[in-house]
């Protein structure tokens, strides 16, 4: 159970290594394990008490340790083009050596695919499940072209979700727990809500969070949204966010917090440090990002429609539209100074709309942002110079607007 | 032969002005043009509202305005594709359908609302559950809003019987497209590879039946030739697309002959009738229930490998050429997959990345020298 000695930095660290300690146990036992992607409902696999592991999660895990590249290049070498996202080459060179520098997760015995983040999952998964033998479950969730999730979309995703857990009954020999399916939906959504809220606290003037935890925390929520020790994470975290907020105290002790920036896109992981390390010494914190609404996945215990909608919602799952509303809302709800945009190499669905948001965004809240190239977790694609450049141009305009606004002010 | 002739001729044209096709389907029917953006676009429904669709696959041009809204590591056939769109060349279509099988899919409908407001882009997704029911279902509602949005946009019903007729016309010209690919075989020399490839493409851009027309007079012209000798290697393309046709010259540089194809240009688009059973539009959806050996057709069995390796083997080939269109990851994920299976399968095969606006091929000479002897050798 909790411990309420830890801060939630220690009980992060402490809930996922028993997260993955527990996956390799349960391997052990000759239980069944899942490997899934990052944003699927993992309500049925945890109402049916299978471990469940998220090879993104690993994979940046092992780029932030700077152990990518070798794997990288192992898949590379197996015909897996440059081209594509690396964390699925990580991920295929980790299932042929099966070690890596942030541990080992055990191989799965089935794959659960949720394409609501890209559709290069699916050809990801089905490439494991080619490799290995394994079933896979899919859960197909259409891209929004246009704004909300229509009628038709839901229904096809219920449907999926009565297929899924047929299957689950196939593939464990059980029958399906529905009493706990409700039990879990109800923790998933207490998850979800005490993130956004958690993470929502960096609204406040100055922010009481360093904005690149959200990049720690995020672990969290996506390897355990069906927990309830996720729930008391986080509400320890939103706990300690307020603490600082009554206090008046911002992100860090030794400066203060001079521009709130959002983030768009993933972060680096492989230069996490240098990244990180060059904000701070020009005062700006990431207060913003789409993570906090990429896992508000928030619906009642009983509203399977309300699951299937809210899953399908995610922002990378939806049209340009709404894309920009939401950026705009983040830019003024965090009040955020300046945008930086990483066109990650790894994230096609990301990067092939970004250059028409950031336009679109500019025009909207006429706040600037820039723009620099770089990867999640192939190292070769970043370069430090490049984006110190970028933050530098940013802060320019920054310092250059809040002056204007000053003048204009007097 | 002068007949054979005089219909490569004309089908040639089409492919080197498909906007003279376009304008001229427009004048003299003052009906409308639909683009049809990679691939599977339901044509049937378009064709069945008594309108022309082309098939919209990118060409040669230089990238200058698409940056705007692709980095360059877009596929070149998107990037192509946004090019012309910005620079107007799609302004006679009253319509595009976009069908959202990949994140580049995708991000072009997004874009394309934008950069040429006045051409409409309809979205399409088909499901990757495209066996199940609810999966059958979802598409055929897709098909149901495909078929309203185009009924708006020119006033007219688009009546289930006029579906059914085009099911046809279509099934005819897939199985005239499939007949034509199989005595092609035979005369590997009057039907280069860039013949071969310039008679698919040429259905793009007209109406089918009339090119069903065209092409079985081309087949029972070749029916009345004797059989062409060949010494040179015969192999099977896969991919997206073989382009640029500079490409398919140098086949004919190094004597090698199209015997078969899985591309998504060319055979993948023929290989599958529309079924008979349910409402027309349930039927379509169950075409793409029943497609397999594609990259954009979810399949966690992975066929794809055995049916090239099938084809391979029923047309006598030596060996597979691989286009991969560099930045398509659907494709570049089937490839270590299909490597693998060649290679236990004893199947030699050449991994080329093309790019559409390549304009030089020249450094691809030597592969394909290099492949060819190894072929020989063997
Ligand atoms: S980084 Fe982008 S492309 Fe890769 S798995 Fe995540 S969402 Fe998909
Ligand atoms: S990435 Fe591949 S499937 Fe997608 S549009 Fe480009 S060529 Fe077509």
């Amino acid at each position: 159970m909790v411990n309420q000695k830890l801060n939630s930095k220690q009980l992060l660290q402490q809930l996922l290594d028993d997260h993955y300690a527990g996956a390799l146990a349960a391997k052990d036992r000759g239980e069944l394990i899942a490997w899934s992607t990052s944003i699927a409902p993992q309500e049925f696999c945890e109402a049916m008490g299978i471990y469940t592991v998220y090879p993104e999660n690993h994979a940046a895990a092992i780029g932030a340790k700077k152990g990518s590249e070798s794997l990288i290049e192992l898949s590379e070498s197996h015909g897996y083009s440059a081209d594509i996202c690396s964390y699925a080459r990580v991920n295929m060179g980790y299932l042929e050596l099966q070690e890596s520098v942030a541990g080992q997760i055990p191989l799965p015995d089935l794959l659960i695919c949720c394409n609501n983040i890209c559709n290069t999952v699916i050809k990801w998964y089905e490439n494991i499940a080619r490799e290995l033998n394994i079933p896979l479950i899919m859960f197909d969730m259409p891209f929004n072209y246009n704004y909300g999730v229509a009628k038709h979309n839901v229904e096809y995703i219920k449907g999926q979700f009565q297929d899924a857990i047929k299957k689950l009954e196939e593939i464990t020999g059980r029958s399906f727990d529905y009493d706990r399916l409700r039990e879990v939906m109800e923790i998933s959504s207490q998850s979800a809500i005490w993130w956004k809220k958690a993470m929502g606290l960096a609204q406040a003037v100055p922010s009481p969070m360093n904005g690149f935890d959200i990049f720690n925390y995020m672990a969290l929520i996506v390897c355990m949204r069906g927990k309830k020790e996720t729930v008391e994470l986080f509400k320890l975290v939103a706990q300690e966010h307020e603490e600082k907020i009554k206090a008046g105290l911002g992100p860090w002790k030794d400066r203060p917090e001079e521009f709130r920036i959002m983030w768009d896109g993933i972060a680096c992981w492989t230069a996490l440090g240098n990244t990180y390390k060059f904000l701070k010494s020009q005062g700006i914190n990431m207060v913003g990002s789409t993570y906090p609404d990429s896992w508000s996945i928030i619906y009642d215990s009983n509203d399977i429609d309300g699951m299937a909608r809210a899953y399908s919602s995610n922002f990378v799952n939806r049209n340009i539209d709404f894309r920009v509303d939401n950026i705009c809302q983040i830019v003024h709800d965090f009040k955020v100074d300046g945008i930086i945009y990483h066109c990650n190499r790894s994230c096609k669905p990301q990067d092939f709309c970004q250059y028409e948001v950031q336009r679109q965004v500019e025009d909207r809240t006429g706040i600037p942002s820039v723009m620099f190239d770089g990867d999640q977790t192939d190292p070769r694609a970043f370069s430090q110079a490049q984006f110190e450049n970028r933050v530098q141009a940013l802060c320019e305009m920054m310092k250059a607007k809040k002056q204007s606004s000053r003048n204009g002010s007097e | 032969m002068q007949a054979f002739t005089a219909i490569l001729n004309e089908l040639d044209h089409v492919v080197n002005h498909p906007s003279e096709a376009v304008r001229k389907f427009k004048k003299e029917t003052g009906r409308e043009v639909i683009g049809c953006l990679p691939i599977y676009v339901p044509e049937e429904i378009i064709y069945a509202g008594h309108m022309l669709p082309v098939g919209i696959w990118g060409g040669q041009t230089n990238i200058v305005k698409s940056g705007a809204y692709l980095p360059g590591f877009a596929c070149s056939i998107m990037r192509g594709i946004m090019e012309f769109a910005v620079q107007g060349t799609y302004n006679d279509l009253s319509a595009v359908i976009c069908p959202v099988h990949c994140d580049t899919l995708k991000c072009i409908g997004e874009n394309w609302k934008v950069a040429v407001p006045n051409v409409p882009c309809i979205g399409l997704v088909y499901p990757q559950n495209r066996k199940s029911e609810t999966g059958i279902a979802f598409l055929t509602a897709e098909f149901q809003q495909i078929r309203s949005q185009l009924e708006s946009l020119t006033g007219r019903p688009i009546a289930d019987e006029d579906i059914e007729n085009a099911i046809i016309i279509y099934n005819e010209h897939r199985k005239t497209m499939r007949e034509f690919s199989k005595i092609a075989r035979d005369f590997p020399v009057t039907v280069s590879p860039k013949v071969r490839h310039r008679v698919m493409k040429s259905a793009f851009f007209m109406d089918k039946a009339k090119h069903t027309m065209l092409v079985k007079a081309l087949i029972s012209e070749l029916r009345s030739l004797p059989a062409e000798e060949w010494t040179g290697s015969k192999i099977v393309l896969t991919g997206i697309i073989a382009e640029p046709d500079s490409f398919l010259d140098l086949f004919t540089d190094y004597g090698i002959a199209v015997v078969g194809d899985d591309l998504a240009h060319e055979s993948r688009q023929y290989r599958t009738d529309v079924p008979q059973d349910g409402n027309p539009l349930e039927r379509l959806a169950r075409r793409w229930a029943d497609l397999e050996g594609c990259s954009l057709a979810y399949d966690p069995a992975k066929k794809r490998g055995q049916m090239i390796i099938d084809t391979v083997k029923e047309n006598g080939a030596d060996g597979v050429i691989v286009t991969m269109m560099k930045f398509c990851e659907p494709e570049e994920f089937d490839y270590p997959i299909l490597k693998k299976e060649f290679e236990k399968a004893g199947v030699p095969h050449l991994y080329i990345e093309l790019e559409q606006q390549a304009d030089s091929v020249e450094q691809l000479r030597t592969r394909l020298q290099g492949f060819t002897e190894m072929l020989y050798r063997r």
